[in-house]
């Protein structure tokens, strides 16, 4: 899943600042999943919103909607008919769900409410580790399952470099060194040999070579 | 037509003494001379560091083209971690045109542990693949994506090893990997566990890689106690074990610089009997006056004429 953090409240209320009748937006899906920007969430920071405000003896409309899946235009249909009434929208979707809104919503001023991380996984309750950055030339089974583009602090294609020690990365004693992984579990499933290959240059025009990237698909369309 | 000093000598079979050179934190090319000269008649090369640790200072190329105006011979380190391909393979061509004739190509320390935390760290290539991009640069004289050059450049090829790095079992692999990549010259981490270094070479030698590559063992004399201590707890990748820090320990402050040196003496003259090993890499941190009396003291002076 796409995972995010909601940004510290003072930036968030600098940035509403200017506004008095705001509509928090959340998502249902990903964020939502890792606990950033689903119903509860969104309800948590209108209260904060509303709290403030109070304190500050300053009167502001807060309302709260959140959409199955913010960065589908379908869902996003939802929220036309309030548009009209709040002076800006404060989103609590991941960088797409902002930008849909955006794209739909030409006249309306949107606030991001979080910092999009990553696409990551649930390693616990409470815990999301980076695993993809979507570079669009996935070689994960070259590397054990493990991806050095994500999980090497360098990014690293050939092998670890000289810092790790304990099986642990240079840059945080914390993050396991992802190429100790590779080469434990390479080892353990008796593929080590094919590591002594020098693994060529990435081609990072899948990534970044001609802006963002789009999918189109013609079977897909609705005719 | 420059050649490659190191390379007249390591294949002379003479024991090869190359010395590190900091740049400093400025635009003075004054602190890179004096440095040079220091080292002169004393060592066959020069490496010049590239914004080591992450901490900008002036340019490897530019230092090392000063050091060869001075009549010696530099080694450019290059590192993928602030350069892609584009400018890598640019400053390769320009590195030779500048009379430089030897690079050592590495990845480079995080850019998290430097003075410009916020950089994005590129690492388009990695070593190797920066290995088999010059290596195919200067035999084939094609660039990556296959445009010909219209002239070759002429360096001399190497690339680091940390023999105490992480996983254990594989270094000797990763040794093996760097040379089919295209290294010629292999310059190592500090050593200062020399028991784990000589097996590590025991190994080098059963796969028969010391008659594939020219191994260089790096060498950093200590000045402190709390040097051998920083070393031991706070720099990536290396192992000081405690005989060393005791030695450090048991001499008064101020003899300690001396007893470093001794340490450095000897693990030289060890590396000199070690079989498999073509010379050494003295790194002597801010310390560059140091290189002289190492080298004397190791009966490695004076430099062979080649």
């Amino acid at each position: 899943m796409i995972t995010a953090e909601r940004k510290p409240f003072a930036e968030i209320k600098a940035a509403c600042a200017p506004y008095r009748r705001i509509l928090v937006v959340g998502c249902g899906t990903c964020v939502a999943e890792c606990a950033a920007g689903g119903e509860k969430e969104v309800a948590l920071l209108a209260s904060q919103l509303r709290l403030d405000a109070g304190k500050a003896r300053r009167t502001i409309d807060v309302k709260e909607v959140t959409l199955d899946r913010q960065c589908v235009y379908e869902f996003i249909d939802q929220i036309f008919p309030l548009v009209d009434q709040y002076d800006v929208i404060l989103s609590l979707g991941c960088g797409a769900g902002v930008q849909a809104m955006a794209e739909v919503l030409p006249k309306i001023h949107i606030v991001p409410a979080l910092n999009t991380t990553s696409i990551a996984e649930t390693m616990e309750q409470g815990v999301w580790r980076e695993d993809c950055r979507g570079c669009g030339d996935c070689k994960l089974d070259r590397f054990a399952d493990i991806c050095p583009i994500t999980r090497c602090a360098k990014g690293l294609f050939n092998g670890p470099c000289g810092g790790s020690k304990g099986g642990h990365c240079e840059v945080d004693p914390d993050v396991p060194c992802a190429w100790h992984l590779i080469i434990t579990r390479m080892e353990e499933t008796g593929r080590l040999d094919a590591m002594n290959e020098v693994e060529p240059p990435a081609d990072w025009a899948r990534t970044q070579g001609k802006g963002p990237r789009k999918i189109v698909r013609e079977d897909q369309k609705t005719p | 037509m420059i050649e490659s000093r190191l390379k007249k000598v390591l294949a002379a079979g003479h024991f090869a003494v190359t010395a590190e050179c900091g740049p400093p934190k400025g635009a003075d090319p004054e602190v890179i001379r004096k440095k040079g000269n220091l080292l002169k008649g004393f060592v066959d090369s020069v490496n010049v560091t590239d914004n080591q640790t992450g901490v900008v200072r002036l340019s490897s190329l530019a230092a090392c083209a000063i050091l060869r105006e001075e009549g010696l011979d530099p080694v450019l380190q290059m590192v993928t971690r602030d350069r892609n391909r584009i400018a890598l393979q640019s400053d390769v061509l320009g590195a030779s045109a500048l009379g430089i004739r030897n690079i050592l190509c590495l990845s480079g320390d995080h850019q998290s542990l430097g003075n410009q935390k916020g950089a994005k760290g590129v690492f388009d290539l990695d070593s190797m693949q920066l290995l088999q991009t010059v290596r195919q640069m200067r035999d084939k004289g094609i660039m990556l994506g296959g445009d010909r050059l219209n002239a070759n450049p002429a360096l001399f090829v190497g690339a680091v090893e940390n023999p105490f790095g992480d996983p254990q079992g594989y270094r000797v692999a990763r040794l093996a990997k760097k040379i089919r990549a295209g290294a010629e010259f292999i310059q190592t981490q500090c050593i200062y566990n020399l028991a784990r270094f000589s097996e590590f070479m025991t190994q080098v030698r059963d796969r028969g890689l010391d008659s594939k590559v020219f191994i260089l063992g790096g060498i950093t004399p200590l000045k402190s106690i709390r040097m051998a201590e920083f070393m031991r707890d706070s720099v990536a990748g290396m192992d000081v074990p405690d005989e060393i820090i005791a030695r450090m320990k048991g001499v008064p402050a101020k003899e300690q610089r001396q007893e470093g040196i001794k340490i450095a003496v000897e693990t030289i003259r060890a590396l000199k009997e070690l079989k498999g090993v073509h010379g050494v890499h003295i790194m002597a941190i801010e310390w560059e006056e140091v290189v002289p009396t190492l080298v004397e003291e190791a009966g490695l002076s004076p430099r062979p004429d080649v």
